[in-house]
């Protein structure tokens, strides 16, 4: 093993100290060491979006970044997006509109949705379609992914929806 | 797939990272965003002993207008340039490098260093006669774009030379087009061409045309650029100088694309990329 070398991660908000190999990406730090294992693993080769995560508010495809690159950032994932309590209003949109199946690549598709919504709080359908070119998703087809953005836009993602009473 | 292992040093100044360099020897790389070396790291297709992370290094960042010139640091990623509409086809190209997150890591002189041909800032480079600064233990010395593409991915950078800027006129007045064609919006191109005109009434005073992944390098088509110089700027004659355009070319054919497919795609694109540039489109 090559010699570790410290890295200072804030993290949902929350700061860790972690020593790591400076081959570890940050994909695996999130998942292995810190147990957030809502960042998944897709393809592995930038392709697929299913890793993405926020590093100091741009969303960035974790598997193609060191842990030690991420040091002093602050690192947004989708456990800091909402809870079962008080869902963001992304992922109410996304259960809403059915905008996943089997869900693999959920947690990426709202962590690159909230990073266009960050920038472009009112995008057009095309805006959001060009925005999420670098997720894929082998269930929905997209049309209810993009639906649910839209419908996120228009609640305001900015504020926290109130959670709808589920029949 | 994770990398091979590696030591890791981030310096904090310019100096210490050429030190760093000069003291890995060959199997030293440099780091900026990552995202073409991390892919090749993953893949065991390189296996650099020593990685010398930039991203500490103070002066690489930012978008600054200096008399005629564009400066740009060499950590500016591909999301800064696209959101910089000022900078005409260079915005316009960075703003089809692969996806949202590719681009808010990868950099502009991260990707030029590379010199894969089949990357889009390359050849804008080109068309837009710029130059990188290049620093190193002997001191600083300017490279213009048609030196520094020198076979695949092989520049005419130093391996103990930091990258450190880029600079490009400011092309006032001129007209541009970017045309991209691939099969998935996040891959590279299968060719793509970039077009600039200094155009005075109908007429073409002056005309630029960049390929991309039309050779083992990024080239000008100056059979076209010769072809339109002078003329009209009207559809029939963008599209008889666009038919010039894969003169003197030897494409690399791949899975996606044998030669001749990437002729024609480099002639439709020309036009387009012409028409694009003139205002007719």
């Amino acid at each position: 093993m090559s010699k570790t070398v410290p890295v200072r991660l804030e993290v949902n908000g929350v700061e860790h100290q972690l020593d790591v190999e400076p081959r570890v990406l940050l994909v695996h730090a999130l998942r292995d060491r810190l147990g957030l294992t809502g960042t998944h693993v897709g393809c592995d080769t930038s392709n697929c979006g299913a890793c993405t995560v926020h590093l100091n508010g741009r969303a960035v495809k974790s598997c193609t970044v060191l842990a030690v690159q991420a040091d002093g950032a602050a690192v947004t994932t989708i456990e800091g997006m909402g809870n079962e309590q008080q869902l963001h209003p992304l992922q109410e949109a996304f259960w809403n509109d059915h905008g996943l199946q089997c869900g693999y690549c959920t947690p990426g598709m709202i962590m690159a949705a909230a990073g266009l919504l960050a920038e472009n709080p009112n995008p057009t359908e095309s805006e959001v379609r060009h925005a999420l070119e670098g997720n894929l998703c082998r269930c929905t087809g997209y049309h209810n992914i993009v639906k649910a953005v839209l419908d996120a836009a228009a609640v305001g993602s900015g504020v926290t929806a109130q959670p709808e009473v589920k029949a | 797939m994770i990398p091979a292992e590696f030591d890791y040093l981030a310096p904090d100044s310019l100096q210490e990272a050429i030190q760093a360099l000069a003291d890995g020897g060959e199997d030293a790389k440099l780091l900026a965003g990552g995202h073409s070396l991390l892919p090749l790291m993953k893949l065991r297709l390189a296996t650099p002993a020593l990685l010398v992370d930039l991203r500490k290094v103070p002066g690489l960042h930012g978008i600054e207008r200096e008399n005629g010139s564009w400066r740009i640091g060499a950590m500016t990623t591909h999301s800064e340039l696209e959101h910089s509409e000022q900078l005409g086809v260079v915005a316009r190209a960075a703003g089809t490098i692969a996806d949202p997150q590719v681009r808010n890591r990868g950099t502009i002189g991260g990707s030029l260093a590379h010199g894969d041909p089949a990357s889009d800032l390359p050849a804008v480079m080109l068309i837009t006669e710029g130059s990188v600064t290049l620093q190193g233990p002997g001191g600083q010395r300017v490279v213009a774009a048609n030196e520094l593409f020198q076979d695949y991915m092989e520049t005419a950078i130093e391996p103990t030379e930091v990258l450190t800027e880029v600079r490009f006129p400011v092309l006032e007045g001129w007209g541009f087009g970017y045309q991209k064609f691939n099969r998935r919006s996040e891959d590279w191109a299968m060719v793509a061409v970039c077009a600039v005109i200094q155009q005075t009434g109908d007429i073409c005073e002056d005309v630029r045309v960049g390929l991309t992944h039309m050779g083992s390098v990024p080239l000008r088509a100056t059979a076209v650029e010769e072809a339109l110089r002078g003329q009209s700027l009207n559809a029939e004659n963008i599209a008889k100088a666009a038919q010039e355009a894969a003169q003197g070319t030897s494409p690399p054919a791949d899975l996606n694309a044998s030669e001749e497919y990437k002729r024609h795609l480099a002639r439709v694109l020309s036009r387009r990329a012409l028409e694009e540039a003139a205002g007719l489109s």
